[in-house]
Formats: structure tokens, sequence, C-alpha cells
């Protein structure tokens, strides 16, 4: 592998990583801090791609469809929480497995019945569709980068959120004592509807805004609801920030993984996880 | 510990055993009924239900066409959704054996549900028509005489493919496909027919099913600047593959090619990136045979959607049994006679017409195809009756 290469190897890794943080973020979140586990995750991940797909085909602009999105993804958000995962807090986590389980079996089959069960493509935004050249054979989509960018900017926007805003700071407090939070005069119900519908919400614009260049396909969810997980564990569940290390790592495993270890590729990522966890059981990052 | 472990096996295996007898054997009252029983194991619900109903219609046109009967005898169906799942197959299968004491099995898309039924339909001797699946095995290693394929195996459009890439003179091959099995067997089959004719396979490349982060496979392209790459991918893998193959910019250079599965149902995701991208397979657009004419208006009239390749291996898998049928003059008992029928028949397929090999694997031309305004386009017969070598198979 030649210079030029192996820095064209390391965007592809960074790019990776980014999109999977984003992704990954929303789970962490409602794991994290609301202590549920979400296996539905996957689910609003597909959701959003798929509203990708039909607000763009009415909109004809897939800006347009990620806002209406984006705001449908709230809606949702706090209606799911508000029907069932409320019901969930103080429930042990097999009740909670059950019930996202069901959940992904319901939007699996919403999806079938109201989109079908065909593949199909959403258009790259004509201002983002240009490439550039890297190398003589190689040139990189303009999109693509602009996906990281929206990620980097993310990231920033959330650590802001919880680090230094009135909002983060009683998040965080929700976090470590629920009963003591309310008991001092915070709607903590409130705060977890927010946070439930955080998540949800960076779930399904991680997935539109992934839909134009991964394309749109039933059972897509589930893909990338196993390595969201290993995003969770090895960052350290609730953390924000580990999360994105832990996404950059995965990204750096697995492409390096598929390039120099082509026949064990499915596999470097898990051994990045176990390397960690026998490191830092607790993942890299504890808590926000 | 030792003890307690060898006492819980001896329960679980008399409780098998117990559990086998206890299951009903060839009911009397089954021939009374005087229908043909057929069992349709297909998926319909998931990913490839779409597929599962095709085939399904495809079947019941064949039918329909023969005046709702096959070999004189009229049909009853009983259907079982297969749900694309390997681990419930063995069970699903016995159900339309041992519960409907079916005649015929037809089934299924998944090849790994498909691998299973076989060996159930191997210990039961069942009859069985596998309509799609494309293991190589099922017409190799476990070859049986009672199992057929009217479909493809993962071999056929893959060696052909390697004909045609070496005759258009490129030297250097990168192949990328899933690490699974019918990837491994398509690249395996493109290899043999590529280096056969004097070709170099420079690097073989697979990524773990069913990942589709493909930018580092085609950085590394890039990168070894090869005369040609070869894949297999299907559904939404395939349509991811080739917008990233042409995002990176490599299809202006470095031209594309693979199975027919590459295009196949997925043009319309795929857009203006798959256009004049090269495939072969056992069926194709605009082919000029008055027999997929035909078999094309009344499946649209029928259904009232246009058929596919799924709904032509559906309406053979008909047909073989009727040969099959017309042998014996519909008498399913004369089992021997059945078998030998359905193996000298001559299927008039819309795809051509075809006959099975000694491994009951059909024998048939595989064209070459170009996508263009959406279709896979016809250009030419990539390989003349192409038999499939049945490694393994001892029948």
């Amino acid at each position: 592998m030649d210079f030029s290469t192996f820095l064209i190897q390391l965007l592809n890794s960074f790019q990776y990583g980014l999109l999977l943080f984003l992704v990954a973020s929303g789970l962490t979140l409602i794991f994290g801090i609301m202590g549920i586990i979400n296996l539905a995750h996957g689910s609003f991940y597909m959701m959003g791609a798929y509203m990708a797909f039909s607000l763009t085909a009415l909109s004809g602009n897939l800006l347009v469809a990620i806002v209406v999105g984006v705001a449908l993804s709230v809606l949702i958000g706090f209606l799911l929480e508000w029907a069932l995962f409320s019901r969930l807090y103080k429930r042990d986590h097999l009740d909670q497995v059950l019930l996202t389980y069901g959940l992904i079996l319901i939007f699996e089959e919403l999806r079938s019945l109201l989109v079908g069960d065909d593949v199909h493509g959403v258009p790259i935004p004509e201002l983002l569709s240009a490439s550039i050249q890297l190398s003589e054979t190689l040139s990189y989509p303009v999109y693509r980068l602009f996906m990281s960018a929206v990620c980097i900017l993310l990231a920033i926007v959330m650590y802001w959120l919880i680090r230094h805003t009135r909002l983060g700071m009683m998040i965080r407090a929700g976090s470590s004592n629920r009963e003591m939070v309310q008991a001092l005069g915070i709607n903590i119900d409130l705060i977890y509807r927010i946070v439930f519908g955080l998540g949800v919400t960076l779930a399904a614009f991680a997935g539109m805004l992934a839909a134009p260049v991964s394309s749109v396909y039933p059972g897509m969810g589930n893909q990338v609801l196993i390595i969201c997980f290993v995003v969770v564990v090895i960052g350290g569940v609730g953390s924000v920030w580990g999360a994105l290390v832990a996404a950059l790592l995965i990204g750096l495993a697995d492409t390096f993984g598929k390039v120099i270890a082509p026949d064990y590729a499915g596999l470097a990522v898990y051994v990045l996880m176990a390397a960690v966890l026998l490191w830092r059981p607790e993942g890299i990052f504890r808590r926000i | 510990m030792e003890q307690g472990f060898n006492r819980r096996r001896f329960l679980l295996s008399t409780a098998g055993i117990a559990g086998g007898l206890a299951l009903p054997g060839a009911p009397l009252f089954a021939q009374s009924a005087n229908k043909i029983r057929v069992g349709l194991m297909l998926p319909y619900t998931g990913t490839y239900a779409a597929l599962g109903t095709a085939i399904t219609n495809g079947f019941k046109l064949a039918v329909e066409q023969g005046g709702g009967k096959l070999g004189g005898r009229e049909i009853e169906y009983f259907t079982v959704d297969d749900e694309s799942d390997a681990a419930k197959a063995p069970e699903n299968a016995n159900k339309l054996i041992k519960r409907d004491n079916v005649d015929v099995l037809i089934g299924t898309v998944h090849s790994g549900v498909a691998l299973a039924m076989t060996r159930v339909a191997r210990e039961t001797k069942t009859l069985l028509i596998v309509p799609n699946a494309g293991a190589d095995e099922i017409t190799g290693p476990l070859c049986s005489p009672s199992i057929f394929r009217t479909s493809f195996s993962a071999w056929q459009p893959a060696y052909a493919m390697g004909q045609v890439m070496a005759e258009k003179k490129h030297k250097n091959v990168v192949t990328l496909s899933w690490k699974y099995s019918f990837g491994e067997q398509s690249v395996a089959g493109f290899k043999e027919a590529f280096e056969k004719a004097g070709g170099k396979v420079v690097k073989e490349m697979y990524l773990p099913f069913p990942n589709v982060e493909f930018q580092p496979y085609l950085t590394e392209i890039a990168a070894l600047k090869p005369d040609a790459v070869f894949v297999f991918f299907a559904g939404g893998g395939a349509v991811k593959f080739v917008k990233d193959y042409d995002a990176a910019g490599l299809k202006k250079t470095i031209p594309l090619y693979g199975s027919g599965f590459l295009t196949d149902g997925t043009l319309e995701a795929q857009g203006d990136s798959a256009e004049g991208i090269l495939t072969t397979l056992h069926y194709a657009d605009g082919l000029d045979i008055a027999k997929d004419k035909a078999f094309r208006s009344a499946y649209a009239m029928a259904f009232k959607m246009q058929p596919d390749v799924y709904s032509v291996q559906g309406y053979d898998a008909a047909q073989l049994f009727a040969a099959g049928l017309a042998g014996v003059g519909g008498d399913v008992t004369k089992r021997e006679a059945l078998i030998a029928a359905m193996e000298k028949a001559t299927i008039d397929s819309p795809r051509g017409r075809f006959t099975l090999s000694k491994a009951h694997n059909p024998v048939q031309d595989i064209y070459l195809r170009k996508v263009e305004a959406k279709q896979n386009k016809v250009i030419s017969v990539a390989a003349k009756a192409l038999a499939d070598p049945a490694r393994g198979c001892r029948m």
C-alpha cells in the first residue's frame, strides 16, 4: 500500500466511523441515560431511510424530506415514549427486550405494507452530486464529505447541549438519580420524553442522511443495530464522547481489517471490542 | 456432573425416538381424494416475499394453461411460508411431507433453506423441484434421483461470464463478493472459465455478509488498476455496490461485470449508475422467443404485473412436473417411471428450450445482457447449452 492509498483508506475509515457515531449516539443516549435496551433502534434508522425515500419522491428534494422527516421522527419518538416506553422504566431488561423486539417486527411489517419489499434508491441532491478526483482512477463523492461534516457538526452540538446547557445538566442529573431530580421539582418525565425523542430522531436522521449512499431496503436496520451496540459498549454506556471515539476506532479497525487481512475482516471489529473490554471492562469512557 | 449429562442425553434421545414414532405415517385416505397434492414451500413474507409470489404465480399460470390440471389430474395446493429461515426449514418441510402428505414439494428461494429441504427430501425420498436456490450442492454432492431444479446453479452464469471476459481480452481481473457459499461458488465458477482461457485473477476479495461498506475495496481496486472487475452481489447490496462503484469514478476506467443478479430487480433503484453494465444469466429482457412473448402477455393478463426470471422458474417447475405426470398417465405411485419421464423431458421454457443434466440441473443457454434504459437487454448467447459439472454427485 503506497502512501496516497493509505491516506485515502484513512479518509474512508474516518468517514465510516463518523456515520456510525451518528447512528449509535441516539442509542447511547437512550441506553445510558434512560437505562433502556432499545433493540428497535435499527428500526428507527430504517424508518428514517424510508422517510427520505418517500418524502424525496413527493417533494423532489432531499433537504425538504429531511426537515419534514426530522419533525415526524420527533413526533413518533414522543408518541412511542408516551404510549410504551414510559411504562418500562421500572421494569427489568427482559421486558424491554421483549417490547423492543416486538417493535422491530411491527416496523418491518408496516414498512412492507406501506412501501413494499423492493430495494429503492434515493437521488443525491444536485448541489452535492459532484466528486473530487483523488488519484488517477479514484474520485470521492462530495456527498460523502458532506455527510462527515454534518456528523462532526452534530457531535459538537451534542457535546455543547449535554455539557453546557441547563437541559443537559438536568439530563445528566436525571441519569444518575431519577428520584432526587424529581424531588428537586424538575419534570423528569418530560426530560425522559425529550431524551427519547432525541434518540429516535438521531437514528432516523442518520438513516435519512445515509439513504442516498446506502440505498433503502428491507431489514437494513438490523444490520446497523449490532454494530451500534458494539459502539456503545466500547465507548462506555451513556457516553456520547466515548461513542465518538469508539465509532472512529471501529471505522479504522473495519477499513484496515478489510485491506490487511480480508479473510478475517468480519472479526476485526470484535477483536477490537474484546481488547477494549479486557483493558477497560466499563468501556473507554464511563458516563457522560 | 458426567452422570447427569449422560442421563439427560439419554432422555433426550429416547424422547426423540418416541416423537418419531408418534409422527403419522402415510395416511391411507390420501389416495381417495384423487387430486395431486402439491406442496409449495416458499417465502411469502420478508425480503424474498416478492420472489416467492412470482414463483407461485408462474407455477399456477402453467397449471391454468393446462386447464387447471397437470397430467390430466386435478391439483390441490398446500402452502407453507418458509420465511427464508433455514432454522425452521426441516420442520416446515416435514409439515408438508408428513402432515399434508404431498406428492411433490416445490421450493425454495433461499439457498440455506433449500439445502435443508434437500436433506429432508433425500431422507424421506420425496419428489422435490427447486425453482430458484442456486447452491451448487443441490445438484452436486446432495444430488438424488428425486431432486430436480428448474433454475440454475451458482456456477453456471459465473462460468459463462469467465468466457465472455476472456473473449473481451481482459487479462488481469479483480473479483469481489460476499464471503458466503453462493458468492464463493460464483467466483470459483468465474475463475475456472477465465483462467482456463488465459486470464488471471490478480486478487480475490471478499467481505463479510451482509456488510455493505464497500469504500475500502473500491480504494483497493483503484490502486490495483485491473483491466476489469467481476462481482457477485444481489438485492440491496447490489444496488449500493453499483452506485458506489459509479460514484468512485471507477466505472469510466475499469469496466464492471457480474452474475445477472447484480442488475435483476434492482435497476429502478440503481438508476443511471447501472447503465451499460454487462451481466450473464439464463433469462433476459427482449428475447426473440415466441414462447417468451406468449408467456409474458399471459402472465401480465393474469396477475396484472410483469413476469421476471423467478416467475419463469416457477412456470417451468410446473411444466417439468407435468412432463413427468404425462409419462405415467397421472399416476404418481409409479415413481420410477415418473422420474424417468422428468429426466427425459425437454422443457419449452420462456427462456428457451432446455433439458436436464444427469444431476437434474437445467442444461441451458446463458445470455449476455446489457443494461439499457432500465432493462437487461439480451446481446448474445454467452454460453450455448451450458451444463453444470455437478461435482461430487454420485448417481
